[in-house]
């Protein structure tokens, strides 16, 4: 098996390797380069309403911050954090879709399904959590509404219970899972060099994707689910993203040259699916934002909707060559 | 003893099961009264939303709010009655009109000239999971005798569907509240149930309901 023997030596609030600590500070610089910009830039251009943007780069710092306590968990603290995320994800989704009373005894399957899923990832059962969800939940849950025995709207509860169970559980709890890889594959950064690299390749993606859009931005790439989204900021995005996965993976990671471009076409690519994905959900639903949780942001999913599509690919792809 | 057990319980129960468990999105959170004497009147559709609705006021007006609750249901036990009466702070109103010189709204006079944060559904019992029923005329009697204290309008959404009716398990759903701006009596009986009624049909409207 990939994973290793955990939680020996381990500390509840641990120090990551001194790379992942300069990359850290390198990001802290840059949002406070940012946030300095903005501070200046409010007072020369007084005619301009900066009301979001400041809301949205004070969020920013709040995310920035509890995803540096994840780096800094132990083993299973992080493993705990990411299970709670999930379940805000999942409880949100639940929140925003349309669901039948009946259901109600489903959904608590749901939340029941994010203890047992992050559990198999703590106990190092890589087998059961790779095939828990897609297996037993995805059989399980309609044979309990069968014996609910409505079966008005049955098709449409199974396809967006499962849908929301996939996502938000299954899709997340990658990012748990990688905290259970053996750090000796990764002598320089650790298991914390491989997330931290994920987590800020995923937002750079999202952050140059708008910046490229909003500044050459002129083809639309796909009109009918964001109008918003160009040919140009998909283009950029995925540009500077590889860049920088390219910069970041000899401190960060043990891939190579080669590898650390495909990974940021990767991370560009399919955060990119996850943003437009969640976007058709949103427009189905007639919603502009999925909730209220991050101010400036939006709902949770609105944030990690291009994690959910990036995790498990980035996970299989570093298990597949590297572990 | 009991008042501290109250803080306790709403510090170790409540507001953990109300914001983590669950979660909020206040809208307009700045209208609520800073202190008595007020009137919160809200739609009723499952038991979270008096504990929601206190969750809403900080620590220090906790000993001033003031829910209004069935007698009948809320004392038809003697551990009910004393966590009723001590741990929620209900005032307990009777609900069937056979007593008919015994004035009903008494209790909640005297808590309001105390100051105190009245907590009301006009609906006057849960409804169907977020459902609006058509308001009783108890919240007319109430403003008409204290005309010049300010009534808040609160819209709950969701909690209907965390914990509906007649159900004994919770299931997470994030709550919606609306806070509107404060109202005061109209003058007639009619015109005011109708423009309470007129208040929370807007609310329900602004929010994206997802019905069962």
């Amino acid at each position: 098996m990939l994973f290793r023997h955990v939680y020996q030596g381990e500390h509840l609030i641990q120090l990551p390797l001194p790379n992942v600590l300069i990359i850290m500070a390198l990001i802290y610089a840059l949002l406070g380069g940012i946030s300095g910009w903005v501070f200046i830039a409010k007072r020369f251009q007084a005619h301009r309403n900066f009301t979001e943007l400041t809301q949205r780069i004070k969020t920013f710092w709040v995310i920035v911050i509890v995803l540096s306590f994840s780096l800094f968990m132990s083993t299973r603290l992080a493993i705990v954090f990411w299970a709670m995320v999930s379940y805000l994800a999942l409880k949100e989704y639940f929140t925003i879709i349309p669901t039948r009373a009946v259901d109600r005894r489903i959904l608590f399957w749901a939340y029941l399904s994010i203890p047992l899923q992050y559990y198999w990832i703590a106990t190092n059962w890589y087998g059961m959590f790779i095939i828990f969800i897609p297996v037993y939940v995805f059989l399980f849950m309609p044979l309990r509404m069968v014996i609910l025995g409505d079966t008005r709207g049955f098709l449409r509860s199974v396809g967006t219970l499962h849908w929301g169970v996939m996502m938000m559980v299954y899709c997340m709890s990658y990012l748990a899972a990688l905290y259970m890889l053996t750090p000796n594959n990764n002598p320089q950064a650790g298991v914390q060099g491989l997330i931290l690299y994920l987590l800020f390749l995923n937002q750079f993606n999202d952050a140059a994707q708008f910046f490229w859009g909003k500044k050459f931005g002129k083809h639309k790439i796909i009109p009918s689910v964001s109008p918003n989204k160009t040919i140009e900021g998909f283009v950029g995005g995925i540009i500077t993203t590889s860049i920088l996965a390219v910069l970041l993976a000899p401190y960060l990671t043990p891939v190579n040259f080669y590898h650390a471009i495909f990974l940021g076409i990767l991370i560009a690519v399919a955060g990119f699916i996850g943003d437009v994905t969640m976007s058709a959900l949103k427009r189905d639903l007639c919603l502009k934002d999925t909730g209220q949780l991050l101010p400036g942001h939006g709902g949770i999913l609105d944030r990690i909707d291009s994690l959910l599509f990036t995790t498990p690919l980035y996970f299989h792809f570093i298990h597949y060559f590297y572990y | 003893m009991n008042k501290l057990l109250r803080y306790l319980f709403f510090l170790v129960l409540v507001r953990p099961v109300v914001l983590l468990l669950l979660g909020v999105n206040v809208h307009h959170r700045h209208r609520l009264p800073q202190q008595g004497p007020a009137i919160i009147i809200a739609n009723h559709n499952s038991h979270l939303d008096t504990l929601i609705l206190m969750n809403l006021f900080p620590y220090r007006l906790l000993p001033f709010l003031r829910p209004v609750a069935a007698a009948d249901y809320f004392l038809r036990n003697r551990f009910l009655a004393w966590f009723s009466k001590h741990i929620i702070g209900i005032i307990p109103i009777t609900r069937s009109r056979s007593t008919q010189n015994v004035d009903p709204l008494k209790e909640i006079s005297q808590a309001l000239l105390q100051k105190e944060i009245v907590i009301f559904y006009p609906e006057g019992t849960r409804g169907e999971p977020e459902q609006l029923a058509q308001f009783k005329s108890g919240i007319a009697h109430l403003a008409s005798r204290h005309p010049d204290i300010p009534i808040f309008p609160v819209f709950l959404y969701g909690a209907g569907k965390a914990l509906p009716k007649g159900e004994a398990l919770l299931v997470p759903f994030v709550i919606d509240i609306q806070i509107g701006n404060p109202l005061s009596w109209s003058g007639d009986k009619h015109q005011f149930i109708e423009i309470l009624e007129h208040v929370f049909a807007d609310f329900a409207d602004k929010v994206k309901q997802q019905d069962f």
